[in-house]
């Protein structure tokens, strides 16, 4: 997996996340993965296409997700409420992933965005030689967030686009 | 939430009434608590591009806020085909996704504005009062205590 496609979205979710928890966010751990992933609470999923295809995955801690949920909608206190925390999840997934695309679109690549699925599985999404994932642990006072990245060129797309 | 001066309609002063489209109900949620900030009001809301067509149809709203990464029907498709039927609707696409040639695409297909998210109320009043226009008054803000 080429650095170059995952940097963009680390900086996107460390502008996000130190925005919409408002707090200090520090990454906590790093790793590759190449086994299934093992959802640990709340995940969605999105799914990229294009000349660069992959998905990532955003699995975040309740207390994380009920503070975005207090920042985005400007309420001092929310209630715990599960459908409050699925919503936000998929609302920061959507805000990185639109962060992130928006800077790779800009260095000429091309791709569609599609809407984010919840991921309610507690395994899947084996990885493979050319779409291991990066996962990157972003610990806050509030709760942890997992992002979940794999991501690779579209090698016929890439090829057609060399060819004309 | 801070408050704005209300946005009202310069022929009737009412408030100015808003379609919000966006797939996430949170969202929706959000930009709602945000017009009513604006003095606006919700005239409807939609989930994906064909309802927002069908709820546009129904309500004349006079500033429609869409997302554009959507299920069925996105929203620079929806855009489109609500500005065919109304070239007069007031589309400002509001999406996470802001790059050029997505902001491109949408204003060639008859969206006037974008404002990229996370929504920054400030910034959003500024943009809806200037695609309003020549449509719109200011009201002042109440005076505490009076």
């Amino acid at each position: 997996m080429r650095m170059e496609l995952i940097q963009p979205f680390i900086n996107a979710a460390d502008a996000v996340l130190s925005e919409t928890l408002a707090c200090p966010v520090a990454v906590s751990d790093i790793s590759m993965d190449e086994e299934a992933y093992q959802r640990r609470a709340t995940a969605v999923q999105i799914e990229i296409t294009g000349d660069i295809e992959g998905r990532v995955i955003f699995d975040v801690e309740d207390g994380a997700a009920m503070k975005v949920a207090c920042t985005i909608s400007g309420s001092p206190e929310l209630d715990h409420d599960p459908q409050i925390i699925r919503e936000t999840v998929a609302e920061l997934a959507n805000l990185v992933i639109g962060n992130a695309v928006t800077t790779l679109n800009d260095q000429g690549f091309r791709f569609k965005v599609h809407p984010p699925i919840a991921h309610a599985a507690e395994h899947g999404f084996h990885g493979s030689e050319d779409t291991e994932a990066l996962v990157m642990d972003f610990a806050s006072t509030s709760g942890s967030v997992v992002m979940n990245v794999a991501m690779r060129y579209n090698r016929r797309r890439r090829a057609d686009a060399v060819k004309h | 939430m801070e408050l704005f001066p209300a946005l009202l309609r310069k022929n009737d002063r009412q408030p100015v009434r808003y379609l919000v489209v966006d797939d996430s109900v949170f969202a929706r949620k959000n930009l709602a608590r945000i017009i009513e900030s604006y003095g606006g009001v919700l005239a409807a809301e939609a989930g994906d591009g064909c309802t927002a067509i069908k709820e546009y149809d129904r309500t004349g709203a006079d500033i429609v806020l869409m997302d554009i990464t959507m299920p069925q029907m996105e929203g620079i498709e929806a855009a489109e085909r609500i500005v065919r039927q109304h070239p007069d609707a007031r589309v400002i696409m509001v999406s996470s996704v802001g790059y050029q040639e997505n902001i491109v695409a949408a204003l060639q297909k008859g969206a006037r504005h974008f404002v990229q998210k996370p929504v920054k109320p400030e910034l959003l009043y500024e943009v809806i009062k200037y695609v309003l226009g020549d449509a719109a008054v200011t009201a002042p803000l109440p005076q505490p205590g009076v």
